[in-house]
């Protein structure tokens, strides 16, 4: 009862001796014992696991007591391996531990809130007026807009109730689609696959409203597309388990125990199997000392030392030594022996794109698609054949799309890889590496490298043609010498000529014995094992402005060594990597395919390039990076010209489509009895309708509406931060420099140039959060959502195959919502006031030609642009395709929470097969109960909780149905010619449903979205389904494309891979003398790695991880760049450039490399972060510094591999080619007085301070 | 000083202080078992803390024995043992003096790592500067009255000391007379002396309650304790204990 008088028994204590009185039995009280027993005592232990931030999909326990969550640890339930693999467990790393913190912590948004400015001229305007007609009334008056939208990010939000404010967004949704049209409603949200139903949510409400959802994987610049460019993938990468089978790992620009902690234990399993490990990277970092040999390579030339490594490989094992496997890989799963046509240029050859079977009179009897059907010579008859499984056989036949050694007629036929002894002819080959640079070396060969090449002369029926094979081509490229002549062809290892391992030790730094000796070892292990040597790369490499050429060469390697598709081998893209294992599943659900297609959809990097105005500053001329073997034509323009053209040709997508509301277009098509899309193509050929990405600042052009969820958009990953502050956003920015007009240098010939730049294009930008990130900092209304264990939803990954779930561990707490369930009353509050004006509607929708439909065989030869009059403008041929979708705007919410009939009537599908659905349908209703309410969704299944969401995906997905994995399966079949269903027969009857996956992760099945298997035999590896069931890449070819013959690609240089250095961002002279403070400038390459304290920006605001580092941000520099500034270790730094500036403090380290510093990637511009000397603003984040550059290889679509797909292929926001000054700061100001005294405030901000 | 001040703070005050000293151990005792530790910064930095803390425990240990023994211990018996006051006297000022000197080198290490270690004095409460620095002042007083003892080498104020002491123990308020004319740097230590019990139940002086002195006379090295003999049917309500 009483510690104390308990304690008051000294001579009743002691009750026995044993031992010869060595030991006493006491009395004493024992519950101060129970405080240790109830450590591990809980109301209940809970699933969970980390949902939107982290891609490592790891398993978690979450600990409740007395109704509060108290922490998390690891769970170690998953399905077992093999006997002789080791196990998947423990997943997890101690950014995922520190999260509970966030649950309670004071950076929680705990109730909506909206900007104080905006709710008190709502609440005036809602006294007297309905809601559509009171959000107008605030956007229509300039002066009543500006008064919130400047005052963005300086604080001055007041609490409100969920009515008010998801009222305030319907309305302003509503005003949207009726006065611009709903495509000006915009969402950004990332990767799904780590929080599926969250996702979902926000996807849903935007496409049925007729919204637009925006790309990431791209945007972030995580897609390689490199990887769709060679397989027609987006990204498919071997699981970590697989690492186990390979025996010599190279991680290049990979930093696996820092970056990918979970699966890390994979890579030291492997290394004590007796793997040999290479790790290539600038700095030392921490993987770098699993190495057996570490390269220290100069950041941003890996294409050289790729190259270089290349050119050993095929010297030695194509060359001088053929080794069977090789030679049999990629003569059947690549595209080397097809021919390639040789057109003049200059005096010399110059190789132009494939040759195709409509070349021929006759077509070599091909009557479907003979244009998209390469060809190659048969080996045995030296005849001219037309191997199957090219794109050609994929779409309007049947059974012929495969990878089997036969003739389109059935023969058997092995393909001839080189014409040697043919005509020796010169062929020009561009030459990069003598461009001009201040920081990179270079070496000063011609731009036209000219080399001997053995071709054939054939007859093509408009006259003859001289072709000659990839393979020759490919190895003249590399400057292999086969004894056939050539300029600057190296002889030895030792010449410095391209690609030879002394000219890559010249321009990389690492030498030239060690890259032979990487080089020889990688290939020799490949031929002892059957092609189990692996490449892992991180985002070091992929965010230069030429990724794809480092991306190529690595991927060169690959297959030269018959890697891709073996177990233990391949190449493993981890960055931002998400496997989201449903997404068929998951598709109808997210975009509201179950009620109309086709939704909109934008890539970002495009998006953002315009109208945060980045396109207005664009510093590289395309000249720059045009080859000297660009064919003939008019390469002028700037880039965001060439994404017009990319747009108008169907090539990419657009946001917003039209500047007429495209709500008003079907009805004025009727008027004039015209077909939609006739009367699109019309108007578009006459300019009576225009299009949006001519005039991106024009008003009627304007995104209006902008929801974030999932996202710390502004703080994280917005490239060019300052310019969406500026733009965009229009409130107070850092950018430094001037425009091209302030400058006379604007040249953009398809957009319409402002002399007056507009600033803050967003009437509303709405962000859902658990907490107070930058993003929401900015926002104009802040609502508060549940945390990754407050909600129930899915997650899986790309690093291992299991799906599990997250699951409320609690209730969302204060009046946080999840998700689901914030989108659910949004879209219930736009059904009810969206009749004021809108009803049901019809939505004309413009899409790009996508990617695995049978539209993308749209363009096979050049590039015809109907604005300039080479092509009429077709839909879905020339130019976008243009679809009518009808819109039941006051039935939003019942179409949302209902499964719609569209799955049952056209059913579902992926990757360009599909599938009847109606079982799933019926098996649907069944679980998840019918709609019994009145209304157009009377009978259909319910889809009202999150649970019953995550069922549908579930139940519609291969990957979860085994029902549906072998109907997928026989789909296949039945255009490969080849049985697959036996893949997925023994697992025919399992369904995995939300319970069981919250009972313990279940491990997928196999199903042909994936080129892997999960099987009890083999970890997943991407194209092992290729190699092994010989079904073809999703290419042109149909194999692994190694050369890229489409004409923008050869314009800029990239037919084959070749060495490209850094682009010249100019951003470093014009602002280095600005605002001197008498410490001396250095300049520096800007990269910006994944972190060990936090993921993305999550945990760069969690006390935990701040103690664990240095509190706030941080920038790591060499000790010799750091004795250059006079800088010593923990001294407040700025580094700036034209786009900005951020500060923050120094690291001083030997671990980094001379000529860069590195500032991790996200740290919170909410934690210390003290104001800017050069822009009087508050530090900036990374992304301060950055301004993203667009490259027109990555617009081409239409074109098979290269047609855009959503996350797929696009534009990439790369940022590493950036510089910075870095300059100790002279006095650290912390901008804490109040806004109406700092120096930066209008005096109208007065009002926000006294909030 | 005012009679009237000398009246409470030398003849009530002691109470106050004494009810609050046992009382308050008792309670905090009873409801914070999990506070009632030293709150040892060790772990935190070894630094200084070897020095310093065992120069100041043995020398306040030495202290607090004399400060017991002198005053507790009633005229009679040390007049009986032959011990003169002049003695005693010289005694206290020898051992207190040389046990003071360690002991103030000890805190005064003690001080300056707790205000000057940025970690330390990061995980410091306010308890923990307020009772270090309070221990720091008494000391310094202590040591001061050894000059003023100088001018009395005959004991006779040590006697109304002593006096006035074992008054206050009896119950003998009106004892504060003894003492109210003393040398004000004695009245000014006494006074601290007394608020140091005062807020002894709130500081991590409690440790000293418990300090593990049974350990030296016990024989069996391995303690075990008995389960409960009559089971508990409702197990103590968790929330109360800190257990994380």
């Amino acid at each position: 009862m009483s510690h104390f008088i308990d304690r008051l028994t000294f001579f009743r204590r002691v009750e026995g001796e044993f031992a010869d009185g060595h030991g006493v039995t006491t009395n004493e009280d024992r519950r101060w014992e129970d405080g240790y027993r109830k450590r591990w005592q809980h109301d209940k232990i809970v699933r969970s696991t980390h949902g939107a931030n982290c891609t490592g999909s790891c398993s978690w326990k979450i600990y409740v007591k007395g109704g509060i969550v108290t922490w998390e640890t690891q769970q170690t339930d998953y399905p077992r391996t093999r006997p002789e693999l080791p196990n998947h467990e423990p997943r997890g790393c101690s950014r995922g531990a520190s999260y509970s913190w966030y649950l309670y912590s004071g950076n929680r948004v705990k109730h909506p809130l909206v900007r104080a400015h905006l709710v008190r001229l709502w609440r005036e305007a809602r006294k007297s007026k309905k809601p559509v007609a009171a959000w107008a009334s605030i956007v229509e008056d300039a002066a009543k807009r500006k008064s919130y939208t400047t005052k963005r990010g300086l604080g001055g939000f007041v609490r409100a109730s969920w009515d008010e404010v998801t009222e305030i967004i319907a309305a302003a949704n509503a005003y949207t689609a009726k006065t611009y049209g709903p495509d000006r409603v915009t969402g950004f949200s990332p990767i799904p696959a780590m929080s599926m139903v969250s996702y979902a949510a926000g996807a849903r409400y935007l496409s049925l409203l007729g919204g637009v959802c925006m790309s990431f994987y791209d945007w972030y610049c995580d897609l390689p597309p490199a990887s769709p460019m060679t397989w027609g993938e987006q990204t498919d990468v071997p699981e970590s388990a697989d690492w186990y089978n390979s025996s010599f790992i190279i991680l290049w620009g990979s930093n696996v125990p820092q970056t990918r902690t979970p699966d890390a234990h994979f890579y030291t399993e492997a290394r004590y199997r007796g793997a040999k490990s290479v790790v290539i990277c600038p700095d030392y970092s921490e993987a770098s000392k699993f190495a057996d040999l570490w390269l220290s390579v100069k950041q941003g030339t890996d294409s050289a030392l790729a190259m270089a490594m290349g050119h050993v490989i095929l010297k030695e094992f194509h060359v001088d030594r053929q080794v069977p496997y090789f030679v049999d890989y990629i003569r059947r799963y690549s595209d080397m022996p097809m021919l390639v046509r040789l057109v003049a240029k200059d005096g010399y050859l110059i190789p132009e794109r494939f040759v195709r079977a409509s070349d021929f009179a006759g077509a070599l009897g091909e009557t479907n698609n003979p244009d998209w059907k390469p060809v190659a010579f048969d080996e045995a008859s030296g005849d001219v054949v037309v191997p199957r499984g090219s794109v050609g056989f994929r779409w309007g036949e049947k059974g012929k799309w495969n990878l089997e050694e036969k003739e389109s007629t059935g023969n058997e036929a092995t393909l001839q890889l080189s014409l040697a002894g043919g005509e020796l002819v010169d062929i020009g080959f561009p030459y990069f590496g003598n461009v001009e640079h201040d920081h990179f070396t270079g070496t000063d060969h011609p731009s036209v490298l000219t080399r001997k090449v053995p071709t054939r002369r054939m007859r093509l029926k408009d006259g003859e043609a001289v072709v000659a094979t990839v393979y020759d081509l490919f190895l003249a490229n590399y400057g292999v010498d086969r004894g056939f002549g050539g300029e600057h062809l190296p002889r030895s290892y030792d010449e410095v000529a391209p690609y030879s391992p002394a000219w890559a030790e010249a321009i990389t730094g690492v030498k030239r014995d060690q890259i032979v000796a990487v080089a020889r070892e990688f290939a020799r292990n490949a031929e002892k094992t059957g092609g189990r040597s692996m490449i892992i790369i991180g985002a070091a490499m992929n965010h230069w402005y030429h990724m794809d050429m480092n991306y190529r060469g690595v991927i060169n390697m690959l297959v030269m060594c018959g890697c891709v598709g073996q177990s233990g081998g391949g190449w493993s893209h981890y960055v931002g990597q998400e496997k989201l294992r449903p997404q068929t599943g998951w598709l109808p659900l997210a975009f509201g395919l179950d009620w109309s297609r086709p939704p909109r959809q934008q890539n970002s990097t495009s998006f953002f390039y315009a109208h945060s105005d980045q396109w207005r500053y664009e510093s590289l001329d395309v000249s720059e990076i045009l080859s000297p073997t660009a064919p003939e034509g008019s390469w002028s323009g700037s880039l965001i010209d060439y994404n017009v053209r990319a747009e108008r040709m169907g090539w990419l997508p657009s946001a917003p489509q039209l500047e007429t509301n495209p709500l008003t277009i079907a009805a004025a098509a009727e008027a004039k009895g015209q077909d939609a899309k006739d009367y699109v193509a019309e108007g578009l050929k006459s300019g009576a309708l225009k299009l949006s990405c001519n005039d991106p600042d024009a008003p009627q052009n304007w995104p209006r509406n902008l929801f974030v969820w999932r996202s710390n958009l502004l703080g994280s990953s917005g490239k060019g931060h300052e310019y969406f502050l500026k733009h965009l956003l229009g409130t107070s920015h850092g950018v430094l420099g001037k425009d091209l007009g302030e400058d006379g240098r604007q040249k953009s010939e398809e957009v319409v140039w402002h002399d007056e730049a507009p600033q803050g294009k967003l009437d509303l930008l709405v962000t859902l959060d658990f907490r107070m990130s930058t993003t929401c900092v900015y926002s104009d209304i802040v609502l508060p959502t549940a945390t990754w264990y407050e909600k129930n939803d899915l997650n899986t990954s790309d690093m291992h195959p299991f799906i599990h779930p997250l699951t409320a561990a609690v209730d969302p707490v204060w009046e946080a919502r999840s998700d689901w369930e914030i989108y659910k009353a949004i879209a219930r509050k736009f059904s009810e006031i969206a009749p004021e004006v809108l009803g049901v509607e019809k939505d004309v929708v413009m899409t790009p030609i996508l990617h695995d439909t049978p539209a993308e065989i749209a363009q096979a030869f050049e590039v015809e642009d109907w604005a300039r009059g080479d092509v009429d403008p077709i839909p879905g041929k020339t130019m976008p395709q243009v679809t009518v979708v009808e819109r039941d705007y006051p039935n939003l919410y019942k179409r949302f929470t209902s499964l719609g009939p569209l799955m049952a009537k056209i059913g579902n599908g992926g990757k360009g097969i599909a599938w009847n659905t109606e079982d799933e349908v019926d098996l649907l209703k069944r679980l998840n109960g019918v709609v019994t309410d009145d209304g157009p969704t009377q009978g259909l299944a319910r889809i009202d909780s999150d649970v019953d969401a995550t069922e549908v995906i579930l139940s519609l997905a291969p990957e979860t149905n085994g029902e549906v994995a072998v109907k997928a399966w026989e789909a296949l079949s039945s255009a490969t010619g080849r049985d697959h269903a036996h893949l997925a027969l023994p697992k025919e009857d399992e369904k995995i449903r939300f319970r069981d996956v919250v009972a313990q992760p279940r491990k997928i099945i196999s199903s042909p979205t994936w080129s892997g298997l999960e099987s009890e035999k083999v970890c997943y590896n991407a194209g092992y389904t290729n190699v092994h069931e010989l079904i073809p890449w999703r290419t042109l070819t149909g194999r692994q494309q190694l050369y890229q013959d489409h004409m923008w690609m050869r314009a800029f240089g990239e037919g084959f891979c070749v060495y490209r250095p850094p682009i010249d961002t100019k951003t470093v002279k014009p602002v280095i003398d600005r605002e001197p403070n008498g410490n001396k400038p250095v300049v520096l390459n800007f990269i910006t790695p994944h972190q060990k304290w936090g993921i993305h920006s999550t945990y760069t605001d969690n006390l935990l991880m701040l103690t664990l580092s240095r509190g706030g941000p941080i920038v790591w520099i060499s000790e010799a760049d750091a004795a250059k500034g006079g800088i010593v270790d923990n001294d407040w730094i700025e580094a700036f450039n034209a786009n900005g500036a951020l500060v923050a403090r120094a690291v001083v380290s030997q671990r980094v490399k001379e000529g860069m510093c590195m500032m991790y990637h996200a740290q919170e511009k909410i934690a210390n972060v003290p104001g800017s000397e050069q822009t009087g603003q508050r530090g900036g984040i990374h992304n301060s510094v950055t301004r993203t550059v667009l490259k027109p290889t990555h617009m081409i679509g239409g074109y098979v591999h290269q047609s855009y797909g959503f996350n797929y292929y696009g534009t990439v926001g790369s940022n590493r080619d950036e510089f910075v000054i870095v300059r100790k700061v002279a006095k650290v100001d912390w901008l804490d007085e109040p806004v109406e005294q700092s120096s930066t405030s209008d005096g109208a901000s007065n009002l926000e301070a006294a909030e | 000083m005012s009679t009237v001040l000398n009246y409470i703070v030398y003849g009530w005050y002691p109470y106050v202080c004494l009810t609050v000293f046992i009382v308050g151990s008792v309670i905090r005792f009873d409801r914070e078992q999990y506070s009632w530790r030293s709150g040892s910064s060790q772990l935190l930095r070894r630094r200084q803390l070897m020095w310093g803390s065992n120069l100041f425990h043995i020398g306040i240990l030495v202290i607090f024995a004399g400060h017991f023994v002198g005053l507790l211990t009633p005229i009679a018996v040390f007049d009986w043992l032959g011990v003169s006051h002049s003695f005693k006297q010289m005694l206290a000022i020898v051992v207190g003096g040389v046990a003071g000197i360690a002991c103030f080198v000890g805190l005064t290490l003690l001080v300056h790592r707790r205000l000057f270690d940025p970690r330390i004095l990061r995980t410091s409460s306010f308890g923990d500067i307020a009772i270090l620095l309070l221990l720091y002042v008494q000391l310094t007083l202590g040591l001061a009255t050894i000059f003023v003892s100088l001018n009395h080498l005959d004991g006779h104020e040590m006697v109304r000391f002593m006096n006035w002491a074992q008054g206050i123990l009896i119950l003998r308020p009106e004892s504060w007379q003894l003492i109210a004319g003393a040398n004000p740097i004695f009245k000014l230590h006494i006074f601290l002396g007394m608020t140091i019990f005062l807020v002894f139940p709130f500081t991590r002086l409690v440790h000293i309650w418990s300090a593990p002195v049974w350990y030296l006379g016990r024989r069996g090295y391995q303690v075990v304790r008995a389960r409960p003999h009559a089971p508990r049917t409702t197990p103590a309500a968790w929330p109360r204990d800190r257990t994380s």
